[in-house]
């Protein structure tokens, strides 16, 4: 069987399909922010297969604005996740739950 | 043998993902995604997008996980039993997984995909010349606000990791 366009966007969808379950079942907010990491790579994976195999640039490019928004998202998400930890000990979300009362 | 490249590579991806979701240990988890980083750059360097793979080594791989790897050697978590899964969860997990499997047997089976990955490629015009000439002309604008993007990123994190002042009276 050849490798086509098919093989790269199922690979990226259970990419895709393992960081979901990794933001939906784990408990601790580091983990989960890797999963996010895993399900925006999984995107950027297909979005440059599909650029490929339609020839197009705009895919790759797209992915390029991909990676430096997710740098930065990172750097605030994890900021927030240090000042969390100051203030409750914890990064388990089910403990972060100031705002259920 | 491209072929037997795309099937290492993706299943190394996909073991290590599985890692970085399911390990107790969240060093190993940050290790983990590191591999799986490496072998999507390797993935990308399949589709011919050379420039990204490299953008990936170094943000993706060098930046981003060092980052991690750093707030959990800081913030030093302890090894977390994971409690029961609550049951909602996983029901979302797996309705969100038969969406996602539909979507993506839909994305297949549309005819529009199935005449672009028929052909032979023709001798791809994706090179770091023409990459950078659309980077600068046609967005150009997207290329400005993302710099301003990482600006306000550097000025926020800042903001919020700086110790709260004491309130002086």
């Amino acid at each position: 069987m050849t490798i086509g366009l098919d093989q790269y966007i199922a690979v990226s969808s259970m990419l895709f399909a393992i960081g979901f379950f990794g933001v939906l079942l784990r408990k601790n907010t580091l983990v989960i922010y890797m999963s996010l990491e895993l399900m925006l790579n999984a995107a950027n994976l297909a979005l440059i297969a599909f650029s490929r195999y339609h020839e197009t640039v705009g895919g790759n490019l797209f992915v390029f604005f991909v990676i430096s928004v997710a740098a930065a998202e990172v750097a605030v998400g994890l900021a927030i996740i240090v000042a969390l930890f100051r203030k409750k000990q914890t990064v388990q979300v089910e403990e972060l739950n100031a705002l259920n009362n | 043998m491209t072929d037997l490249f795309f099937y290492i590579f993706s299943a190394v991806a996909l073991i290590s993902a599985f890692t970085v979701v399911f390990s107790r240990n969240t060093v190993n988890a940050a290790m983990a995604l590191i591999v799986t980083f490496l072998s999507m750059a390797s993935l990308f360097v399949l589709l011919e997008a050379y420039f990204l793979a490299v953008v990936q080594v170094l943000v993706y791989a060098g930046a981003v996980v060092v980052l991690f790897l750093f707030i959990v050697m800081l913030l030093d978590a302890k090894e977390d039993k994971q409690k029961k899964i609550s049951r909602i969860s996983t029901a979302a997990a797996v309705i969100g997984f038969a969406i996602l499997v539909m979507g993506v047997v839909a994305i297949q089976s549309s005819p529009t995909l199935a005449e672009a990955s028929g052909g032979e490629l023709a001798a791809s015009q994706m090179t770091l010349k023409t990459f950078g000439n659309q980077l600068f002309t046609t967005y150009l604008l997207p290329m400005q606000v993302t710099g301003f993007l990482l600006l306000i990123a550097m000025v926020g994190v800042i903001v919020i990791s700086k110790k709260a002042k004491q309130p002086q009276s």
